[in-house]
């Protein structure tokens, strides 16, 4: 029983990291850059929550609301700030200002809210599942986890594939050149993308900060960190491949937590990351390039 | 007189110490099959570039209906109504054949995100009316029942038309087709230039077109423009031109 308890917490824990790498991921697919500094966005979300939440003691809807919003538009300041101008740049010189971003991110927090941690209180209200005559208890925080991740895949793969906006995304995604000349905007889609991926960041800040009730400036960084691998496990620029490769490394993280070693787990998750890139570097649903020659 | 629907006027770009393109001079009435020819590296797709946007001018201007374009980006020169197909070809490959018309579609049809999002009746009705013209312009070129392939999967010459049709799709006034018969058999070109034609006649298209195929220049091209080294070596009615002593020497030498 214990063992179906392990698996369901690891794929409550992958649906968040699934959330966190399709931020990852689109960005990476739309403007060809990893964004480094997209964990700590989570973060910002967790302290807008906190702080129109807890701090000013509103509506916890509300607080959410602002929360996602703040990133929405943090990631969208963001790209136009850091990120456009170095359009033409090398992939190493994004690399570097987006680690910038994130350092600059992380200290900001720590300058306003401090080095303590604050705690949080859980935005969710579902009670508390006993199954198997109490042997087996699932959290709140969990079903709503993996339930806003199914909603949000559904949501994301028919906005993507089914709109114009989303058609605009894949068009400048495969050749942004092409995409302009047939009357796309290319940096209004970038943002867009930004913006998305930034929203679902606050909400994967929301739940992380629900299932965990602790925020400290860093406590988007390893959740980053590992949704960032997730993703490339998944298969990086590939939607399925974020959700796919989150909820195993969920499973895996907390399967390793508890049979394996609590301290290791994070070893164990990295060494994922080594083997992928080893076997199979493009991930399970990555493509293959094939250069003609 | 007819009116012109482009002018360009002296239009020139160095890059570096180099002038890829320089004193072009070039009037395309509206409803004209027009040719520009020339040996590779002569400057011919620059043209294109510049025409579209991709490349800003360094020198000269050019107007389409009596508009300037030169300086404006490539998407308000689309919006402007300037269509183009690329020498290699560029389709979203990973998209449906009906996906890459709709993605051409994109400025003429209009629901907002959230229409979007929240699938309104406005976004279904908008998505139907998009669907139905992407079909009726895959029609033009028989791609209509490919329309669920991915462009990837297409052969080649269909690939051909099917950057015409999303090209088309912009609602363009001008369009620019890049060498459309490379790597065409001769049965395939025959049906291209029919499909230029209907194009022009349908859709009151006026067109420029780059080729190589000297059979396809003479067979739908009323007038045509020779260009060497990036400048214009002869222009005017087809036969003459392509008669003409400098050209058969620009083409095949001395």
């Amino acid at each position: 029983m214990s063992f179906i308890s392990y698996l369901i917490s690891g794929i409550s824990l992958g649906s968040i990291y699934a959330i966190i790498a399709l931020g990852y991921t689109m960005v990476y697919g739309i403007a060809k850059m990893l964004n480094f500094a997209h964990g700590d966005i989570i973060m910002v979300g967790g302290y807008a929550v906190f702080t129109i939440g807890i701090t000013c003691g509103m509506n916890k809807w509300i607080a959410m609301l602002v929360g996602v919003v703040v990133c929405t538009v943090l990631g969208i300041v963001i790209e136009k700030v850091a990120y456009k101008p170095l359009r033409g740049a090398s992939s190493l010189a994004v690399l570097i200002t987006a680690i910038g971003v994130s350092y600059l991110l992380q200290n900001l927090a720590l300058l306003i809210f401090g080095s303590n941690p604050k705690s949080f209180t859980s935005v969710v209200s579902v009670p508390m599942i006993k199954l198997a005559n109490g042997e087996l208890t699932i959290t709140g925080e969990t079903i709503v986890t993996i339930i806003v991740c199914i909603i949000i895949m559904v949501v994301l793969t028919l906005f993507i594939n089914k709109t114009k906006a989303g058609r605009a995304m894949l068009a400048v995604s495969e050749d942004k050149g092409a995409a302009q000349l047939m009357g796309v905007n290319v940096n209004g889609t970038i943002a867009l993308t930004f913006a998305i991926g930034s929203a679902l960041a606050a909400v994967a800040g929301i739940l992380l900060c629900s299932a965990y009730p602790q925020i400290i400036p860093t406590t988007g960084a390893m959740p980053g960190i590992k949704a960032f691998t997730a993703a490339v496990f998944g298969g990086i620029g590939s939607i399925p491949g974020a959700l796919i490769g989150g909820i195993i490394l969920g499973v895996i993280e907390s399967l390793g937590q508890a049979y394996i070693s609590s301290q290791l787990a994070d070893a164990i998750v990295f060494s994922v990351l080594i083997i992928v890139l080893l076997v199979k570097p493009t991930g399970i649903f990555g493509k293959k390039i094939n250069e003609k020659v | 007189m007819s009116m012109a629907l482009l002018e360009t006027k002296n239009l020139g770009i160095s890059f570096g110490g180099l002038k890829a393109v320089s004193d072009f001079n070039l009037t395309i009435e509206k409803g004209q099959l027009y040719g520009l020819i020339g040996p590779n590296g002569a400057g011919k797709t620059t043209i294109f570039n510049l025409l579209t946007g991709v490349y800003k001018p360094t020198e000269g201007m050019a107007e389409l209906d009596g508009e300037v374009i030169t300086g404006k980006s490539p998407v308000e020169i689309c919006k402007h109504g300037v269509a183009r197909t690329f020498q290699n070809i560029r389709l979203f490959k990973d998209l449906t054949v009906l996906d890459n018309v709709k993605v051409g579609l994109h400025n003429n049809y209009k629901y907002s995100l959230l229409d979007g999002i929240f699938r309104t009746p406005k976004y279904f009705k908008t998505e139907k009316a998009m669907n139905e013209k992407a079909l009726e312009l895959l029609k033009v070129f028989d791609l209509d029942n490919e329309a669920q392939f991915l462009a990837a999967n297409l052969p080649y010459g269909k690939q051909r038309k099917l950057e015409i049709a999303r090209a088309l799709a912009t609602e363009p006034k001008l369009l620019l087709l890049d060498e459309p018969a490379a790597g065409m058999n001769p049965n395939e070109t025959q049906e291209l230039m029919d499909n230029i034609r209907f194009i022009r006649d349908e859709f009151d298209m006026t067109i420029l077109l780059i080729e190589h195929d000297m059979r396809l220049v003479s067979g739908i091209c009323e007038e045509v423009t020779v260009l060497n080294f990036g400048q214009v070596l002869a222009q005017g009615e087809t036969a003459q031109v392509l008669n003409d002593p400098a050209v058969i020497k620009a083409y095949i030498g001395e």
